[in-house]
C-alpha cells in the first residue's frame, strides 16, 4: 500500500532551489533510505512530509504531496504532525523529566489521565529498548542520559503519539557504534508497525536497514529502488560513484 | 622618532584615568549615602507617618505609594509587554513592519520622562478624566517601562534553542502550545530578569509621577486606586528642594531607603541573570 | 474549543506586538492635541525665538528661547565632560581590563545607570553644589556648570555600554591582522578597532546626548531654575524639561501656560525622536 505520494516536488528557500522535480513514492511498512551527499536535499526532503519546512519563512513549495491520497495542506497540521513523528540529528531531550518528555506530546493532544499516561509511557519506553535503563529514575532531567540513550528518548517520545510515518534525520549521526547498532535494531524492529523514512549520510547503515534506498544530487532524486539492487546494479553512474565513496 | 610603546603606555594610563573617574564618584555616591543615611534608619522612620510638615517623624505613605505605584505598573506592563516580546520573537516574519516595531520600542525607550508625565497627565488624568491618582501614575509608569520588559523578555525568548520548539511541532504540538508549554517556561529567568529591572525604574523615576498621582503631604494610607499618594523618589525631591529646615538625617535617609530599594532590585536581577546563565542545560 | 481559545490568544499577541506603535503613536497625538493649541493664540516664531519666559505674568510671555539656550549649555558641558570619559572607559572595558575587572567595572556601570535621577540631584546638591561655589566664588552653586557635571554621569553609563559593545562586535580577525603586521596593542585600538567601531561609538554618543537633553529632575535641582539666557556656564540656567517638571503643577488644565507646556515636550519629543532614529540608523546599517 502506498502510504506518501510525491508528484513534481520543486522547493525553494529564496532563491535557493533545494528540491528539484521529485516524484516517487513510500510504501507502508518499509523503510526508505535516504542517501545522498550533504547539502543534496536529503533533510529538506524529510522535512517537507511533516511540514516542518514551513518554519523558514523564505519556504516557497510546488507540486503536491499526498498522505494517504489527501494533501498534506489541507491535513490539520497537528494530526498531520502527530501522524508523521520525527526523530532528529541529534538527541534533542526537551528540557523536562524522562517521563514529561515521553509523555509530552500525548499531554499535547489532550490525554490527562495519569494512570494511561504513565502506561503508554512504559510501554513506548520498551519499544525504544529503553525501559530497563531508566525505569527507577523517570523523574530525573533527560539531560542526565548518555547521548544514546537520550536518542532512544526520542525515538519513544516520537512513538508515544501513536505515529504512522516515522522520520528519522540522522538519528546516529552523533552517536558511537554500540548505540549505533541499538537505534538500528531499533528500526528494523519498529517495520512491523510504522513506515519508515531514513535520512543517513551513512551508506552502510542504509545497506543495512533499508528494504528500499534513494539516492538524492544536488535536490534531484537520481534513483530509487530496492536496496540490493541499489548497491549490486545502480542504473545511473552517479549512485554507483557515490556508493563506492568516489564523492561525497 | 615616537617610540610607540611609551605612546601606548600614556593611552593606557588616561584610559585607566577615565574609567576611574567614572567608577571613584560612583563609589563615593554610594558610600556618602550609606554612611550619613544609614544611621537615620530604625523602625520608627519606616513606619511612622511624617510629622511637623515632613521635617520630623517617618516616611511609610512615601514607601507605600511607591508600593502601589510599582505594582500598578507591573499589572499593567508585564501582560503586554510579555504578549508583545511573544509577538516579535515568536510570530513576526523579520520584515519591514517588525522593524517598525522595533523602531518604536526604542523610541519609546527614549522619550524623556518629563514628557511621559505630560502625556499621563493628558491620556489619563485629563482625558479618562482618573484625576491625579495612583490608576493613572501606575500606567504612565507601566508605558514608560514597557520598553525595557520587551527588551529583555524578547532576547529571553529567543535564546530558547530553536530545536526545542521544532520537536513540540514535531509531536503535533500547536504553535500556542510550544510557546505555553517549552518556550516560556524557559524564558522565564529572563523575563523576571527585565520584569525586576522595569521594576527598580519604576520606583526611581519621579518626573511621570509628578503630575500624575504624587502629592506633596499626605500623612495618610491611600484608600482606592483613585487617590493620590506620596511615592519616595517625589518625597525626597520635595524635602530637599521645597520644604526648607528639613534634618540632614531624614533626607539622607530617604535618599538611603530609594537607593537601596532600587539597588536591591538591580541585584537580585543580577543574581537570577547569572544563576540562570549558569544552570542553562543547552 | 481548544483551536477558538488560541485564535483569541493569537489575536490578542498580534494587538500587544504594535502596542509600542500605538503608545508612541497615541504620545505624539496628545501632545499635539494640547501642545498646538497654544498657536491659536501665538505664533510658533515668537514662542521658539522670544528672549522672554514670563509665563504668570499679564500677559503672559512665552518665549522658549532662554530654554532652549539653558538646555543647550547644560547638554554641551555634559557632553564635553561625558564623551571622552565614557569612551575611554568603553576602550579600557573592552580591550584593556582584565576579565575580572571587566566583569566589576560592568557591574559598577550598570550600578550607575540604575542610581534615580533624583537620588543623583541630592547628591549633586549636597556636595558638588556647594564645591562649585567655593571653588569658583559665586554667590550659588546652581549653576550649568553643576548641572552639566551632574549630568554626564547620566550620559556616562549609556555611552559606555554602547561603545563598549561597538568594539566588543568588531572582528577578532581585524585585530589578529594588526598585530600580525606588529602593531602595538594601543595602536591597533587607536588605527583599527576605533574606525571599525566608529558607527557604534556614534550612536553610543547620540543615545548618551539624548540622556540629557531628557533628563529632569537632577537638573532642575542643581542648575538653579533662572530662565535667563545664560551668559556663562557659571550662571544659573533653567532646561526646557525642568521648566516642565517645575511649573505644570501650577499651570491650569486649558490655559495658555498649560498649552506652552505641551509645545515644549512636542519639542522634546522630536528632538529625542530624531536622536533615537538617527542613532538606531547607525547601530543597524547593515541591515
Amino acid at each position: 500500500m502506498v502510504k506518501f505520494e510525491i508528484h513534481d516536488l520543486n522547493i525553494w528557500f529564496g532563491s535557493l532551489h533545494a528540491i528539484k522535480q521529485v516524484t516517487m513514492e513510500i510504501q507502508s511498512n518499509e523503510i526508505l533510505s535516504i542517501i545522498g551527499p550533504s547539502n543534496s536535499g536529503k533533510t529538506t526532503f524529510l522535512r517537507t512530509l511533516n511540514r516542518l519546512n514551513e518554519l523558514n519563512p523564505r519556504y516557497k513549495i510546488s507540486g503536491a504531496v499526498e498522505l494517504e491520497r489527501e494533501d498534506i495542506r489541507r491535513l490539520n497540521i497537528e494530526l498531520l504532525r502527530q501522524k508523521v513523528g520525527m526523530v532528529f540529528a541529534l538527541p534533542l531531550p526537551l528540557p523536562l523529566s524522562i517521563f514529561d518528555n515521553v509523555a509530552y506530546g500525548m499531554r499535547m493532544h489532550g490525554e490527562k489521565n495519569r494512570k494511561i499516561l504513565e502506561e503508554k509511557v512504559r510501554e513506548t519506553l520498551e519499544k525504544a529498548y529503553l525501559w530497563e535503563e531508566v525505569k527507577d529514575r523517570l523523574a530525573e532531567s533527560a539531560f542526565k542520559l548518555s547521548g544514546g540513550q537520550q536518542q532512544r528518548l526520542c525515538i519513544a517520545r516520537a512513538l508515544a503519539v501513536r505515529p504512522e510515518v516515522i522520520l528519522f534525520d540522522e538519528p546516529c549521526s552523533g552517536l558511537d557504534p554500540i548505540s549505533t547498532a541499538k537505534v538500528e535494531d531499533a528500526l528494523v524492529k519498529l517495520k512491523e508497525n510504522y513506515t519508515i523514512v531514513l535520512v543517513t549520510n551513512n551508506v552502510k547503515q542504509a545497506s543495512r536497514v533499508g528494504d528500499r534506498t534513494a539516492f538524492f544530487l544536488s535536490g534531484e532524486l537520481i534513483e530509487i529502488d530496492r536496496t540490493d539492487k541499489i548497491f549490486t546494479a545502480p542504473r545511473d553512474t552517479r549512485t554507483d560513484g557515490y556508493i563506492r565513496g568516489k564523492f561525497g | 622618532m615616537k617610540n610607540p610603546h611609551r605612546t601606548q603606555r600614556i593611552a593606557f594610563f588616561f584610559l585607566l584615568l577615565t574609567t576611574l573617574l567614572i567608577v571613584i564618584p560612583v563609589g563615593l555616591i554610594v558610600v556618602i549615602i550609606i554612611q550619613k543615611g544609614l544611621p537615620a534608619i530604625n523602625w520608627q522612620f519606616l513606619s511612622a507617618m511624617p510629622r511637623q510638615g515632613m521635617r520630623a517623624g517617618g516616611i511609610l505613605p512615601a514607601i507605600v505609594g511607591t508600593f502601589y505605584l510599582v505594582s500598578g505598573a507591573v499589572t499593567f506592563a508585564l501582560p503586554i509587554g510579555l504578549l508583545a516580546a511573544i509577538y516579535l520573537s515568536e510570530y513576526s516574519k523579520g520584515n519591514k513592519l517588525t522593524r517598525l516595531i522595533k523602531l518604536a520600542i526604542v523610541n519609546l525607550a527614549g522619550v524623556p520622562s518629563v514628557v511621559y508625565g505630560l502625556f499621563g497627565l493628558a491620556l489619563f488624568v485629563v482625558f479618562f478624566k482618573f484625576g491625579a491618582s495612583i490608576l493613572s501614575g501606575s500606567l504612565t509608569l507601566g508605558i514608560m517601562i514597557l520598553p525595557i520588559i520587551i527588551t529583555t523578555s524578547r532576547e529571553a525568548l529567543e535564546s530558547v534553542p530553536q530545536s526545542f520548539r521544532e520537536v513540540s511541532l514535531s509531536l503535533g504540538a500547536s504553535k500556542w502550545q510550544t510557546i505555553r508549554h517549552i518556550v516560556l517556561p524557559n524564558a522565564v529567568p529572563g523575563i523576571l530578569t527585565g520584569t525586576i529591572l522595569g521594576l527598580g525604574r519604576a520606583a526611581g523615576e519621579t518626573a511621570p509621577i509628578l503630575f500624575t498621582v504624587a502629592a506633596f503631604y499626605l500623612p495618610r494610607l491611600p484608600h482606592s486606586i483613585f487617590d493620590q499618594v506620596m511615592a519616595l523618589p517625589y518625597h525626597l525631591y520635595i524635602i530637599s528642594t521645597q520644604v526648607p529646615n528639613v534634618d540632614e538625617k531624614v533626607r539622607y535617609g530617604t535618599a538611603f531607603v530609594l537607593l537601596a530599594l532600587v539597588l536591591m532590585m538591580n541585584l537580585v536581577a543580577i543574581i537570577i541573570r547569572y544563576k540562570f546563565r549558569k544552570n542553562k542545560k543547552w | 474549543m481548544r483551536k477558538f481559545k488560541e485564535f483569541i490568544i493569537e489575536k490578542l499577541v498580534l494587538l500587544c506586538g504594535f502596542a509600542s506603535i500605538i503608545f508612541v503613536g497615541l504620545i505624539f497625538l496628545f501632545l499635539l492635541r494640547e501642545g498646538l493649541a497654544l498657536f491659536k493664540t501665538a505664533g510658533p516664531f515668537n514662542f521658539l525665538f522670544g528672549k522672554n519666559w514670563y509665563p504668570i505674568s499679564e500677559p503672559a510671555q512665552l518665549g522658549i528661547l532662554p530654554l532652549i539656550l539653558g538646555s543647550l549649555l547644560v547638554t554641551v558641558g555634559a557632553a564635553v565632560i561625558s564623551i571622552p570619559i565614557g569612551v575611554g572607559c568603553a576602550i579600557y572595558i573592552a580591550e584593556i581590563a582584565p576579565i575580572k575587572i571587566k566583569e566589576m567595572l560592568k557591574a559598577g556601570i550598570e550600578l550607575l545607570a540604575a542610581i534615580p535621577s533624583v537620588v543623583l540631584g541630592f547628591i549633586g546638591m549636597v556636595t558638588l553644589v556647594p564645591l562649585v561655589k567655593n571653588i569658583f566664588h559665586l554667590p550659588t552653586g546652581l549653576t550649568a556648570l553643576s548641572g552639566s557635571i551632574m549630568l554626564a554621569f547620566m550620559a556616562m553609563p549609556t555611552i559606555v555600554s554602547v561603545a563598549e559593545d561597538a568594539l566588543y562586535s568588531v572582528p577578532k580577525n581585524y585585530k589578529e591582522g594588526a598585530f600580525a603586521l606588529g602593531a602595538t596593542h594601543w595602536q591597533t585600538i587607536w588605527r583599527v578597532e576605533l574606525p571599525a567601531a566608529s558607527s557604534g561609538i556614534l550612536a553610543a554618543i547620540m543615545l548618551g546626548i539624548g540622556r540629557v537633553i531628557g533628563e529632569t529632575m537632577a537638573v532642575m535641582m542643581i542648575t538653579g531654575n533662572a530662565a535667563v539666557i545664560p551668559h556663562s556656564i557659571l550662571a544659573p540656567v533653567r532646561t526646557l524639561t525642568a521648566t516642565i517638571a517645575a511649573e505644570m503643577g501650577e499651570a491650569v488644565v486649558g490655559s495658555e501656560h498649560y498649552f506652552a507646556l505641551f509645545a515644549i515636550g512636542i519639542a522634546l519629543f522630536v528632538i529625542s525622536f530624531a536622536i533615537n532614529v538617527t542613532a538606531d540608523l547607525f547601530l543597524h546599517r547593515d541591515e
